[in-house]
């Protein structure tokens, strides 16, 4: 089974050399600190390409946030522009590839994780932009729920985010692809078998 | 033409309205006209409608106007840091749109732009599409239909920004991710009324870097800004 350390880490072997990368909140963020040599630019959509690092105390710019609006930095490639033009590069299919969480994500690749009915609705954010948009859209989260029932599921029972967008998911299990008639498992994680998974999960395997 | 302005109050004289339509820059509270808000509140503006990506938090940017009941309206992608907000979300005092981040922006665009609406994939399958004009078109691999939604474009009353420099005519320039939704929200306003750090003199701006040229811009002052920041984050020196 792997740790959060240990999904980004594989998370991060999904990216290609020179691509230009949007990462969401919690477990993605984790994603930059496994690309190694490769030539990855993140995207902040809050209208940034080339996002640095967490700055030093006393270096935080009011001016400088990401879009989760942490304090960040800059590094030598950095551009900025506005938001319209952010989420045109996003819509426009110039960003190569999201790596976002999930609530719940379904053998048809929908994609649940912006609202759970009856609870507090915060807002969508650019989600529903990012998964409509980006060239590949690689989920990364845990395989069950705090209840251990399983996150991927026959079809998806929360409000969606996207409908048919979801490309690759990764989870403490393993990796799986969604494909024609389900999901197909492409491997394992450390010291989880085929059939563990198999249980974990509610989706059509094929 | 005359645009700049003693203040913020002197700035929107004659120019608010209660029930009106504003469009605000910002995202957080990185880059948002807060001496405007400011003044609006200071106003007693009443009814108002907000297109702007998020709510402020309870005690600063439109958290402001929140607490004073002179919001009636909210079009917003994500209003997550506000209790106030949420108070009259729940209770049924505030009206809510949401629209996805990049919806949103390109609905101030294209409004700006004089495009009364346009087709996006975004939200296709989702609540957001609901009663919404769907339309197929032949963006798939080798001319296979795809289906997209028609969203609107935003005609603003009013908009209010926040920029770090304006020369004299109103030509604008941004600092790094304090952009964000300004020049769009600027665009989409009947009359748009910007705050800035610095006020230059004509042509000393690069006008190969002007960010929003001035034709934009009707009013401009220039204030001091708290610039709070929202999540401060920072990393161990190693």
């Amino acid at each position: 089974m792997w740790d959060r350390n240990q999904m980004a880490a594989r998370a991060a072997d999904e990216l290609e050399d020179g691509w230009y990368v949007n990462l969401g909140i919690g477990i993605p963020t984790l994603v930059a600190n496994y690309v190694g040599d490769k030539d990855i630019t993140l995207q902040s959509e809050n209208g940034m390409l080339g996002m640095g690092p967490f700055p030093f105390a006393g270096d935080e710019n009011p001016d400088l946030i990401n879009a989760g609006k942490q304090t960040i930095t800059e590094l030598r490639r950095t551009s900025y522009f506005d938001s319209a033009q952010s989420f045109g590069m996003i819509r426009g299919g110039k960003i190569a590839a999201a790596i976002l969480g999930a609530m719940e994500v379904d053998e048809k690749g929908d994609l649940a994780n912006w609202m759970i009915p009856g609870k507090l609705v915060k807002g969508m954010g650019g989600a529903m932009d990012l998964v409509a948009g980006v060239g590949r859209v690689i989920v990364v989260m845990d395989h069950t729920n705090k209840h251990g029932d399983s996150k991927l599921l026959r079809e998806c029972t929360l409000p969606l985010t996207g409908k048919g967008v979801v490309d690759r998911i990764i989870t403490n299990l393993g990796v799986l692809d969604v494909v024609e008639g389900g999901l197909k498992i492409v491997e394992c994680a450390d010291g989880v078998t085929e059939d563990e998974l198999r249980a974990a999960t509610e989706a059509t395997i094929v | 033409m005359q645009k700049i302005y003693p203040n913020a109050a002197a700035a929107l004289d004659g120019l608010l309205q209660d029930g009106m339509f504003i469009a605000a820059g910002g995202f957080g509270l990185c880059g948002i006209p807060e001496l405007l808000l400011s003044a609006i509140k200071d106003a007693g503006t009443k009814d108002l409608t907000f297109a702007s990506n998020n709510a402020g938090v309870d005690d600063f940017g439109i958290g402001i106007l929140l607490q004073t009941r002179q919001v009636k309206k909210m079009i917003s992608s994500y209003v997550g840091e506000n209790a106030e907000f949420m108070r009259q979300y729940l209770s049924g005092e505030l009206e809510l749109e949401f629209n996805p981040q990049g919806t949103l922006a390109e609905r101030m665009r294209s409004g700006g732009c004089g495009i009364p609406g346009f087709y996006t994939k975004t939200g296709v399958g989702t609540v957001i599409a609901d009663g919404k004009e769907h339309k197929d078109f032949p963006t798939g691999p080798d001319g296979a239909p795809e289906t997209y939604i028609m969203e609107e474009g935003i005609f603003a009353d009013l908009a209010i920004v926040k920029a770090w420099k304006a020369d004299e005519t109103g030509n604008l320039v941004f600092r790094k991710t304090a952009r964000n939704f300004n020049p769009p929200a600027a665009m989409c306003g009947k009359t748009c009324v910007v705050e800035v750090e610095e006020i230059v003199p004509v042509g000393s701006l690069d006008p190969d870097a002007i960010h929003l040229p001035g034709i934009y811009v009707h009013r401009i002052i220039q204030g001091d800004h708290e610039k709070r920041i929202e999540q401060r984050t920072v990393r161990e020196k190693s």
